[in-house]
């Protein structure tokens, strides 16, 4: 039901020529610091994330866990703000023309902004999708109509609790990749459990033609290989949230990106056996 | 008259029953923008709303708590030497500060409970700011044998330790929420996220109108019973409604339950009162419908108070009951539709009306309850001797004499 492409949809389209588990990193705009976040990003990149998503900082994270709460309010508290959001990915896009950017946050800010408005400048900043955690499918209707006007996909959540019919009705609003969370919880609550994964995923499947992201309670390269087992891709939030969590400079935050989200990409790339050599390099 | 009171009756039955519409809104405002996570759960809770909302035996149990357990009805009381001190229309107090705990807060606790319990759940969950909601969710739950957990931010627990102490009494365990601006906006966050996860085997009380659908028609229709009740007085006791409604609005639940029952009287005037603090032109108040504007929080459209970037601000009220950022969809609703009118009172306003109610009338109100009063008295002030304007005493002002001592420098 794509209305139209652009860089996720390359992406996922690449990912499934290469055979290769996507990787999806979240980290806080603003967070550990304001400065460092586009190094951030690249570095990400560099360790072997395939799409990022960023979150625009909120004062009332409803369903977020602690982690990416306190993230939120360090970022706010060091002056970030939606302009910096986009700044922030427009810079970003002067030396990476091709990794989407999905931006994650909540709908109050975006309609402060004004939808119109929200959708030209994030689309002329460079961004490719957005999550708006508050906005279910049953909220969109003007979200994704204004989106689709501007080519940004709106991405929808999945949750062990959505129900099929729920599903049915989410499929032709939603775009870029459906977002699975494997667990009940807020962002960064316990641990998944991958058993009860594959038939969740089948339903999606079932039902839409697009991606399956699975995300929330993913911290170790073990997980991500049992999730990437089944889905297109990998979302890990929290976990690389905390790691970053007091990172001073770009020399630290890099090296924490690079150890952390190397060990999560080997893992993943132990997992496509059939992928071609240079893939996995 | 005859043909006033069947009218009263068909009209009280069931006001504008086509709102909230099938998908939770008043109009523009209002429905359901929470995380996917949470919309099996409240699809759940609509389920049940709407089944027990029309059992025969569930309101019944209903009925018989009100009356046995919560003491209702409470009695509508003519404020006499208020009257006098007015110079105007008779000022009138539909008495919930009467009730069991204190205040109007246990109708929707009693309710929500027996909710609970007919869903099988075994836990029930609240957030609170000044702690009378959540003493009201201890309470029932206490009676019903169920494990209560109540979320408070960490400077209401600071301000409010004697109901901190009452809720433990009861036996609820009170969780600190040490985030944002450790108030009620935060508490009522933390609850969400709890009940996300524990969904399964929680209730989650939401102690006001406000909230994702079916929260805020639910806690109108537990509140209703205080308009019901009022509509009915009034008419026994002064052969005619009301000409004014009068009830402070913070999320707005003791005004939505008087209001309700009178939707369709057009005649009948309604004052909801915010808490304007300081004074609305600055930044310190909680006025979000005198002062603020349409955005999302807490799970539905509603007015609200943010700064240009949509980050949901700090409020202040010398009333931590009205201290709250947002406010019911459905007074978003009533608001734009001219049929509610929302106006402001400060700081020292109400304290000015608690001191005057209480050496008055003897009865001490609660500072929420104060905002009511204070504007009662204005508006009485300009109507005719033969008019009544009815004023929800809300709350009793027990839980206040420590804040009010503070702020007028005694020590207690």
């Amino acid at each position: 039901m794509t209305r139209f492409s652009n860089r996720i949809d390359r992406r996922f389209a690449e990912l499934a020529e290469r055979g290769r588990t996507g990787l999806i990193p979240y980290v806080t705009a603003g967070h550990p610091k304001p400065e460092l976040t586009v190094d951030i990003m690249h570095a990400l990149v560099a360790g072997g994330a395939d799409l990022l998503e960023l979150g625009i900082p909120f004062s009332d994270v409803m369903a977020d866990g602690p982690v990416i709460q306190h993230a939120c309010e360090a970022a706010l508290k060091q002056g970030m703000t939606l302009d910096k959001v986009f700044a922030q990915v427009a810079e970003f896009r002067r030396r990476d023309a091709d990794t989407p950017v999905i931006l994650m946050g909540y709908m109050n800010p975006v309609e402060r902004r004004g939808l119109e408005t929200f959708a030209e400048q994030a689309a002329e900043a460079g961004v490719d999708g957005l999550l708006i955690v508050d906005c279910p499918a049953d909220e969109a209707a003007d979200t994704t109509r204004v989106f689709d006007e501007h080519e940004l996909h709106q991405i929808f959540l999945v949750a062990p609790t959505t129900t099929e019919s729920r599903i049915e009705r989410m499929a032709p609003l939603a775009g870029g990749f459906i977002y699975y969370v494997s667990l009940k919880g807020v962002t960064g609550s316990a641990a998944l459990n991958a058993d009860e994964l594959a038939p969740a995923v089948d339903s999606i499947r079932a039902r839409s033609d697009l991606p399956v992201a699975v995300g929330f309670g993913i911290s170790t390269p073990e997980q991500a290989r049992a999730v990437g087992a089944v889905a297109d891709a990998v979302v890990i939030g929290s976990a690389l949230v905390r790691k970053l969590d007091g990172a001073e400079s770009r020399e630290v935050a890099g090296d924490i990106v690079a150890d952390y989200i190397g060990s999560i990409r080997a893992a993943l790339d132990g997992l496509d056996e059939s992928a071609p050599v240079e893939a996995r390099a | 008259m005859v043909e006033v009171v069947e009218k009263a009756t068909a009209a009280s039955a069931d006001p504008r029953q086509a709102l909230p519409d099938a998908s939770g809104h008043f109009g523009r405002f209002g429905g359901r923008f929470v995380s996917e996570t949470l919309m099996a759960a409240l699809e759940e809770l609509e389920q049940a709303w709407l089944k027990y909302r029309d059992d025969v035996e569930f309101q019944a149990e209903l009925d018989s708590d009100l009356a046995h357990f919560v003491g209702r009805p409470s009695p509508l009381y003519l404020a006499e030497r208020l009257t006098a001190h007015a110079g105007g229309a008779r000022i009138v107090f539909k008495r919930e500060d009467l009730n069991h705990t204190g205040a109007h807060k246990i109708n929707n606790t009693v309710g929500q409970a027996l909710l609970a319990r007919a869903m099988g759940k075994q836990r029930v969950i609240a957030e609170t700011g000044a702690g009378q909601h959540g003493v009201a969710s201890a309470t029932v739950a206490a009676r019903l044998g169920m494990k209560c957990v109540v979320y408070m931010g960490a400077d209401d627990i600071k301000r409010q330790a004697i109901n901190v102490f009452r809720m433990k009494l009861l036996g609820a365990e009170v969780v600190s929420v040490d985030s944002g601006s450790r108030t009620l906006k935060d508490a009522l966050n933390e609850a969400m996220r709890y009940w996300v996860t524990n969904v399964d085997d929680t209730f989650y009380i939401l102690g006001t109108v406000a909230g994702p659908h079916p929260y805020p028609a639910l806690v109108r229709d537990f509140n209703a019973v205080v308009g019901r009740e009022a509509r009915r007085q009034c008419m026994d006791e002064y052969g005619k409604l009301p000409d004014a409604l009068v009830a402070c609005v913070g999320g707005g639940s003791n005004a939505m339950g008087l209001f309700y029952p009178f939707i369709d009287d057009r005649e009948v005037e309604m004052y909801g009162v915010e808490a304007a603090g300081r004074g609305l032109s600055g930044l310190e108040h909680a006025a979000s419908l005198c002062a603020g504007r349409v955005g999302v929080l807490h799970g539905s459209r509603t007015y609200l108070l943010d700064d240009d970037a949509g980050q949901i601000r700090h409020t202040h009220s010398v009333s931590a009951g009205l201290d709250y950022p947002g406010v019911g969809p459905e007074h978003a609703w009533l608001k734009d539709s001219h049929r509610a009118q929302y106006v402001g009172v400060t700081d020292d306003e109400a304290l000015e009306a608690f001191h005057l109610c209480t050496r008055k009338e003897g009865i001490m109100p609660a500072l929420e309850s104060a905002h009511a009063v204070a504007w009662a008295i204005k508006q009485a002030a300009g109507m005719d001797r033969d008019q009544v304007v009815l004023v929800n005493m809300s709350g009793r002002g027990d839980k206040d004499i420590h804040t009010v001592a503070d702020l007028e420098g005694i020590s207690i």
